[in-house]
């Protein structure tokens, strides 16, 4: 199963490929991204010298780093944090504050979580605090070093930025920009938010104490430079252990980056989402089917992963429809195609799969209205059709007004696919009116 | 059989183990296994895994934990139906504890909010040095959508959250499209478990076969069992409870001795009539498995009475005709009414009004509410003999409404002119017109 590679490196192949995929993995899942992050230079200048000033000159500072999901925002802090704690100085007084919207759902819980992480428990003890303002003004009291001189930075970090906008009354925000205007400790606030629009979710209080210093993360590169992000994502280091199974896979890279189908699928993934985050996906999706016996990533694996990213859910559900079930979506469409896409009841539904079973259909059995309904409620389960109001006693349930989900487009499509469909079931389905 | 399934990370005996377990989803199981990747690598922080009912998708997962012996906690988010208990229910099952009278049926520890499952979670990890991936499935995933609002998200970059090796696997039939949140969230892996072909269900649902009879007799009832409900049902819970609720009266003949294995035609006629009595009966749940059973062992055909059979309300005389009087008030317009009663007194053919029905658009869209005089004004019309308008006739109304066979429809106290719907349909009013 593993080749004996040449005496100076001691690993096996697969070990090698072992290594490579635990690295690879690393990068795309756990976002380990070695080096900068591409094409966000001018950004990561400006929120390195921001960060600067409040850890090395004691400056209070406050930005937003906004930009749409998966576009780095996240990355681009963390290395802009390890660069800056690379600083002797610097590494000794910070200290840093992670708060995320998910999990901090209310101020409370909020000030618990910045206690805990400044390591302050100890000294607030039992006491118990008038206002938010008291308690923060406490905490960052108690910061400031023996000689009662000068006070340790701290730099807030508040991911899902927008998701303590909606917290009541603003408190934590105001309170911390409060902070980061006044002169008491030299604070930094750094907010991480995927809305454009998040400066019209602040009050006004809040936002005057602002800055309003924002950075944009807006992934403006073109595909040529797409290209090169995704073979500087794919290549190994050069301080791989056995460097000349990592050269043999650059050089694979190398060769994947000019095969013409792997630009096209490039071409494809680049047209529809140019994030990081939707890269990473596809990346994965192709590095799984790295295994010893297939050692490197060929342009099918990548035809592939690009197959699986882009696949029609709903089609596949339809795929697994019972024949009854696919009648009564196609009596479905032809009501939505008489009536222009009003509302349809199951008695109307049912009158139209009548007709056909009476006039066009030799194979499809005439079954009773109970198991027809009773299909009728699958497609409601599977949220193929949707009532237009909630569950009421007051009609019936034959009465009960829906509407379907699906596109005309989509049915045809899946009836193409389905597997033995009846001829006559298509020509109805094909045929304009029912 | 040839050897489906490598994986470097897994000992070839447990994969053996695992691809006997697992019928028919071979290439979902490698899919995977690719992705989980050896235990101590990073995977993907988020699989959805979508597919009809029955299709494997709890059982593959599991299968595939047990085995390879993989850190895991299984949760089912319906029974799980606040954020507390799926909280204590992760964090039991990952320390291994469960609730027992000893510790008086408690959770390992307390834990309200996903800021506290973090903290316990890292607490956790770092006591119990993991250095595999750990797996939390989450199975009816759509339910997550009604809980809390993080929660969702936040289960989706668990892994970033906790930033340990996690990956969280989302079970669900409704597709990944119906679960986006409008700011967006962490885009998981999405795989899609195909439904089972008609070759594949007939060769698992051979796989339970009686061993007191040959696998090819199975396999041809098997056969007559697709042939009839293929087209209605593709759940393969529904067809392996109704293989087994069948097979005793399937050979009957042969234990009888009226027949061989080999007549099929003969065991054919006798099962078919069978089969079809059963899709209206036990597959619509009318009747229980233990009914259907005790009249498959009485001899003859017994008319057992389903739940909604007509039969089971038993109506006093001036009842049905108040009854039938309201069906004809909701389903035909007020202007006809005169053209219907006045010429036709007393004895009124019902076989006219079925006629009619048929064309008016009344019948598809539900009854329409009518006044209590109208319903009179036709109930006395109806009646043969001369009825006086007794407080006896009003209770019986009122009774009606009770057992929901008329609706009231507006205002409760609108005394004066209460209007009333009809909330019966047709075939009920044929068979009370007995």
């Amino acid at each position: 199963m593993s080749k004996r590679k040449s005496k100076e490196t001691c690993l096996t192949h697969g070990e090698c490929i072992s290594q490579t995929q635990t690295m690879l993995r690393e990068r795309f899942c756990h976002q380990k991204i070695p080096g900068k992050p591409f094409g966000v230079e001018s950004q990561h200048k400006h929120l390195l010298e921001l960060l600067k000033r409040t850890a090395v000159h004691g400056e209070s500072n406050s930005v937003l780093i906004v930009g749409p999901r998966g576009a780095g925002k996240t990355m681009l802090l963390n290395c802009v944090l390890n660069e800056l704690l690379e600083v002797k100085h610097v590494q000794e007084n910070v200290l840093q504050v992670q708060l995320n919207g998910l999990l901090q759902t209310d101020d409370r819980i909020a000030l618990k979580e910045i206690t805990r992480q400044l390591h302050l428990e100890n000294v607030v003890g039992d006491k118990v605090f008038g206002s938010f303002a008291e308690n923060l003004a406490f905490l960052l009291e108690a910061l400031k070093k023996g000689d009662r001189s000068s006070s340790r930075p701290v730099l807030f970090i508040l991911d899902e930025f927008d998701l303590f906008a909606h917290h009541k009354n603003q408190t934590l925000l105001y309170n911390l920009f409060d902070v980061s205007q006044s002169a008491q400790t030299p604070v930094a606030v750094i907010g991480l938010t995927c809305r454009l629009d998040v400066l019209e979710l602040l009050e006004k209080r809040v936002k005057s104490r602002f800055s309003h210093r924002q950075i944009h993360l807006l992934s403006s590169f073109r595909f040529k430079q797409y290209l090169e992000i995704f073979k500087m994502q794919l290549s190994l280091p050069e301080d791989f252990t056995d460097r000349r199974f990592a050269e043999e896979w650059n050089q694979n890279i190398k060769s994947l980056c000019e095969d013409r189908s792997v630009e096209d699928v490039l071409q494809k993934h680049f047209c529809s989402s140019k994030d990081f985050r939707s890269l990473h996906m596809l990346l994965m999706l192709a590095l799984s089917r790295v295994t010893v016996s297939h050692p490197a990533i060929k342009p099918t694996d990548l035809l592939e992963a690009s197959r699986l990213c882009t696949m029609d859910s709903k089609a596949n559900i339809l795929h697994g429809l019972s024949v009854l079930e696919l009648c009564l979506i196609i009596a479905m469409k032809h009501l939505n195609d008489i009536y222009d896409g009003e509302p349809f009841n199951f008695q109307m539904v049912y009158n139209e799969f009548q007709k056909f079973i009476q006039r066009k259909s030799h194979s499809v059995h005439n079954f009773e209205k109970p198991v027809v309904i009773k299909a009728f409620e699958h497609l409601h389960q599977l949220e193929l059709i949707k009532p237009m109001e909630g569950p009421s006693v007051r009609t019936q349930k034959e009465y009960q007004l829906v509407k379907l989900l699906l596109d005309n487009s989509q049915i045809m499509d899946a009836l193409q696919k389905y597997p033995q469909c009846p001829t006559d079931v298509k020509q109805w389905a094909a045929s304009a009116f029912g | 059989m040839p050897a489906l399934i490598q994986h470097p990370g897994f000992s070839e005996l447990e994969l053996r183990c695992v691809e006997e377990k697992l019928v028919c989803r071979e290439s979902q199981v490698s899919m995977l296994l690719s992705i989980f990747g050896e235990p101590q690598q990073y995977s993907y922080p988020s699989v959805f895994i979508y597919g009809h009912a029955a299709t494997g998708k709890s059982f593959v997962t599991q299968t595939l934990l047990r085995e390879h012996q993989l850190p895991h906690a299984l949760l089912n988010c319906v029974e799980c139906s606040t954020s507390r208990l799926l909280f204590e229910h992760i964090l039991n099952q990952l320390c291994a504890h469960s609730p027992s009278p000893d510790n008086e049926f408690s959770s390992h520890t307390r834990c309200d909010s996903f800021n506290d499952f973090i903290r316990l979670y890292r607490q956790l990890a770092d006591l119990q040095q993991q250095k595999s991936t750990t797996y939390i499935v989450l199975d009816r995933a759509e339910a997550l959508r009604d809980m809390d609002a993080n929660l969702l998200s936040g289960f989706l970059r668990l892994q970033e959250l906790v930033g340990g090796n996690v990956t969280v696997i989302f079970l669900s039939e409704i597709v990944w499209d119906k679960f986006r949140l409008n700011t967006g969230c962490f885009e998981p892996l999405i795989i899609c478990f195909p439904d089972y072909s008609k070759a594949e269900l007939q060769q698992i649902l051979s796989l339970d076969h009686h061993p007191d009879y040959s696998a090819d007799l199975y396999a041809s009832y098997i056969n007559i069992l697709l042939g009839v409900f293929y087209s209605v049902c593709r759940d393969l819970k529904e067809l392996r409870h109704l293989a087994a609720l069948n097979f005793t009266k399937f050979c009957e003949p042969l234990v009888k001795g009226e027949a061989k294995e080999s007549d099929t035609h003969r065991l054919w006629r006798n099962i078919e009539p069978h089969l079809k009595k059963a899709m209206q009966t036990v597959y619509l749940r009318e009747i229980s498995r233990s009914q259907w059973e005790e009249m498959q062992r009485k001899e003859g055909e017994l008319h057992l009475k389903g739940l909604s059979a007509h039969a089971h309300v038993e109506l006093p005389y001036y009842s049905k005709f108040l009854l039938i009087a309201a069906y004809l008030a909701s389903f035909n317009p007020a202007r006809a009414d005169k053209r219907f009663f006045l010429k036709h007194h007393g004895k009124i053919k019902k076989t006219n009004f079925l006629k009619k029905h048929e064309k008016t658009s009344n019948h598809l869209l539900g009854p329409k509410p009518f006044p209590l005089d109208r319903l009179l004004a036709i109930f006395y019309s109806i009646v043969d003999s001369r009825v006086a308008p007794t407080a006896n006739i009003f209770s019986q109304i009122s009774s009606l409404v009770v057992l929901q066979l008329l609706a009231l429809v507006g205002h409760d106290d609108q005394l004066n002119s209460p209007k009333y719907k009809c909330a019966v349909s047709f075939d009920f009013i044929r068979a009370i017109a007995r």
